[in-house]
């Protein structure tokens, strides 16, 4: 097994794990947590402080856009193409709490997108007066409901279905993201199918400064989802990092022993679904207040299964994993299509076609780096290496050897809880 | 004394076997209680029923004073009884520490506020349990190797492991599912300090083991278990003489305690 690919990978590895190979054995001079932690030493030497140099960053990539640092992606589409990747980092940051962290198969997760964006638009002023809308307030007054929204549908859809078991979810959360669309295709005050146009974009006055978020695509989205996306790296990295993430990854490796040690497992699913809907929520306030206008078909199915895609490529469980992941998805077939002139490449739209070349990826990366390229350390090896729970037998040697059908443990302890 | 624990009338069924069949007895506080039987004599299953893996299908479990009968595993944890796994079940890709840190967890309270915002109690929970958790794998012996992952630790050690993690928890009862298998003679030494050094601390100690030289040296009392079915209890040496319980290692052929202590490693 010495293809480029494989040796490709090899070098990424190099590149990734001189962290651990320096980190020391016996006895435990600084705390176990670090031995996980992603990011150079230096760049956890700068403590909270590196929050701050990482949206001085983020903030320096529309200038240097507009100066044509970027060589396909510039101009008005240049800021498009950074909008709809940085939403699109929001949703792969949550989807990879739920994922990633918790190691659940949610195939809905858009569902939880959509719902934020429609409770935005019918919150505020959008369409004629009088219409798709529940009340009329601010753009702003409407961002903590769709927040609320997506969090309280993560409970709802959360609660019932955690207690099954990982395909049992999978297809659930696929039947939600479905049903909702129904019901956004059915309802009235949705407009159905039409959808909703009109949605007010929000607007900022700070003393002297006012600015008006129009369908300009100026940079001042961007830095509008810069501190979301920093809020929400900070709140994944915490959690990880926390009681809750030690949980999560129990609940991952063993999950009968993780309840035997006292973790409430329904509750902590319930908890990574919230968390992940969360982001959704506020991504999807931002995204329909930007596109301000949304039907059901800005959020299909296969809506679900690309913010999928880029929490595995990218990489399970880790943030740089997420924002690769994201550019992978958003801005690469952006620029490859750009590239091309509007062209099609070897007879594909390099945007639509994007999803057969995302499963090829896919496949090459779950052969060669199960885990996804920048997968966080652990779930890299949690990947490679088989677990104990593999042999599915849980607590029964001898059960084996008594001609009985095989105990098995797990099954009983998953339907006992429901 | 009191009875820490109260089994009453313990059935359990599975489709047409039965596990258990109305299992009767009690454990006092501060003893080592052994419990042994022939293998699929149903020791196992018990110890999934007083932990709330599955509820028995007919039967009261009490433990101090209070009925546990159907709790979910991790409230059972919280009233204070935690087990060990007879196949070791760690989380394999956490480190050792970790390992304990996750059992200590039970005892803390810090949630989503408090791991954002690190709230004081989020420092303090995270520092007193690492320490805690450092502390008590030097206890059970394994303290150079909080930084080695569960996975790479020798088949004595996980165990060891496997009682840090549950004493983490903080139990006053603690279950131990044949600690001693797959363990070499001087390792079984240090466990029976070990055992015996919890029980000194406090802990009551429910101990299931296939070495009778473990088991019967280490236990103040004694059940013995056959097909499901308690058929002798008493101290040590009473139930070695009890004909009942030769019969029952006789009559299945697994009676030499090498034998059945071997058995069990695979
Ligand atoms: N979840 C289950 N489903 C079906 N049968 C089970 C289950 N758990 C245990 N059994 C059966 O119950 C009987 C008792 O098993 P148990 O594991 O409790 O025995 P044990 O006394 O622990 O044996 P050993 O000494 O080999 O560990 C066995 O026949 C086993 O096959
Ligand atoms: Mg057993």
């Amino acid at each position: 097994m010495s293809s480029p690919v494989y040796r490709f990978f090899e070098w990424l590895d190099a590149r990734l794990e001189p962290v651990r190979e320096r980190a020391p054995r016996v006895p435990v001079p600084e705390p176990v947590r670090q031995r996980w932690q992603q990011g150079g030493r230096l760049w956890r030497r700068l403590g909270p402080l590196r929050y701050l140099v990482a949206a001085g960053l983020m903030a320096l990539i529309p200038p240097l856009m507009e100066r044509g640092w970027f060589p396909i992606l510039n101009g008005t589409y240049g800021q498009t193409v950074l909008f709809n990747t940085g939403y699109w980092i929001l949703l792969t940051l949550g989807l990879g709490v739920v994922v990633g962290l918790a190691g659940l198969l949610d195939l809905g997760y858009v569902a939880f997108f959509l719902l934020g964006s429609y409770t935005t638009a019918l919150m505020t002023h959008s369409g004629a007066p009088g219409q798709f809308h529940f009340v009329e307030w601010p753009t702003w007054a409407a961002l903590p409901f769709a927040l609320i929204v997506a969090m309280v549908a993560g409970v709802a859809i959360g609660l019932p279905t955690l207690r099954l078991r990982g395909d049992y979810l999978a297809i659930v959360t696929l039947g939600f993201h479905e049903i909702m669309l129904e019901v956004m295709n059915n309802l009235g005050i949705t407009n159905g199918p039409r959808g909703i146009p009109a949605i007010p974009t929000p607007s900022i006055s700070i003393g002297s400064f006012h600015y008006d978020f129009g369908l300009n695509p100026a940079p001042y989205w961007w830095f509008l989802l810069i501190p979301a996306i920093i809020l929400a790296v900070i709140m994944v990295q915490r959690l990880d990092g926390s009681r809750v993430g030690r949980y999560w990854t129990a609940i991952r490796e063993d999950e009968v022993a993780a309840s035997a040690m006292g973790v409430p497992i329904v509750k902590m699913k319930v908890l990574a679904f919230v968390i992940g809907a969360s982001t959704s929520g506020i991504a999807g306030w931002i995204y329909a207040t930007n596109v301000t206008f949304i039907d059901p078909t800005s959020f299909p199915l296969l809506l679900s299964v690309l913010v999928l895609c880029s929490v595995v490529i990218g990489g399970l469980g880790s943030i740089g994993g997420a924002v690769l992941g994201a550019i992978l998805v958003q801005a690469v077939p952006e620029a490859v299509r750009q590239l091309s002139g509007g062209n099609t490449l070897f007879g594909f739209d390099p945007l639509t076609g994007r999803i057969a070349i995302f499963g090829a990826v896919l496949i090459i990366v779950m052969i060669y780096r199960p885990g996804g390229l920048l997968a966080a350390r652990r779930r890299r090896t949690e990947m490679v290496t088989p677990g104990p729970e593999s042999g599915v037998v849980v607590d029964d040697a001898s059960a084996t050897e008594q001609e009985v059908a095989p105990a098995d443990d797990v099954h009983s302890a998953g339907g006992r809880s429901t | 004394m009191t009875a820490l624990l109260e089994v009453e009338d313990v059935t359990m069924e599975f489709g047409g076997l039965r596990a258990l069949s109305e299992v009767t007895f009690a454990i006092d506080k501060g003893e080592i209680f052994g419990l042994i039987g022939p293998n699929g004599a149903g020791k196992t299953t018990l110890f999934n029923s007083i932990t709330g893996v599955y509820p028995p299908t007919r039967g009261r479990i009490v433990f101090a004073g209070r009925p546990i009968t159907g709790l979910r595993p991790d409230r059972i944890v919280q009233l204070g009884i935690c087990r060990t796994f007879q196949q070791i079940r760690l989380f394999p890709f956490m480190t050792a520490l970790e390992n304990v840190m996750v059992g200590v967890d039970a005892r803390h309270r810090t949630s989503v506020p408090g791991a954002l915002l690190h709230l004081p109690r989020f420092k303090r929970e995270e520092a007193e349990g690492e320490a805690r958790a450092l502390e008590l794998l030097h206890y059970v012996g394994i303290g150079r190797f909080a930084n080695e992952l569960a996975a790479n630790l020798s088949y004595g050690d996980q165990r060891r492991l496997e009682i840090a993690r549950a004493l983490g928890t903080g139990p006053s009862l603690l279950l131990l599912d044949e600690p001693a298998a797959g363990m070499n003679p001087a390792e079984k030494n240090a466990l029976r300090d070990l055992i015996r050094k919890i029980r000194d601390s406090g802990i009551t100690v429910l101990l299931i083991e296939h070495d009778m030289r473990v088991v019967m040296g280490l236990s103040d009392r004694v059940a013995v278990l056959d097909h499901g079915v308690l058929i002798a209890e008493g101290r040590p040496e009473s139930v070695q003489r009890d004909p009942k319980v030769i019969q029952a290692y006789l009559g299945t052929g697994a009676a030499g305690d090498g034998e059945a202590a071997t058995g069990e490693a695979g």
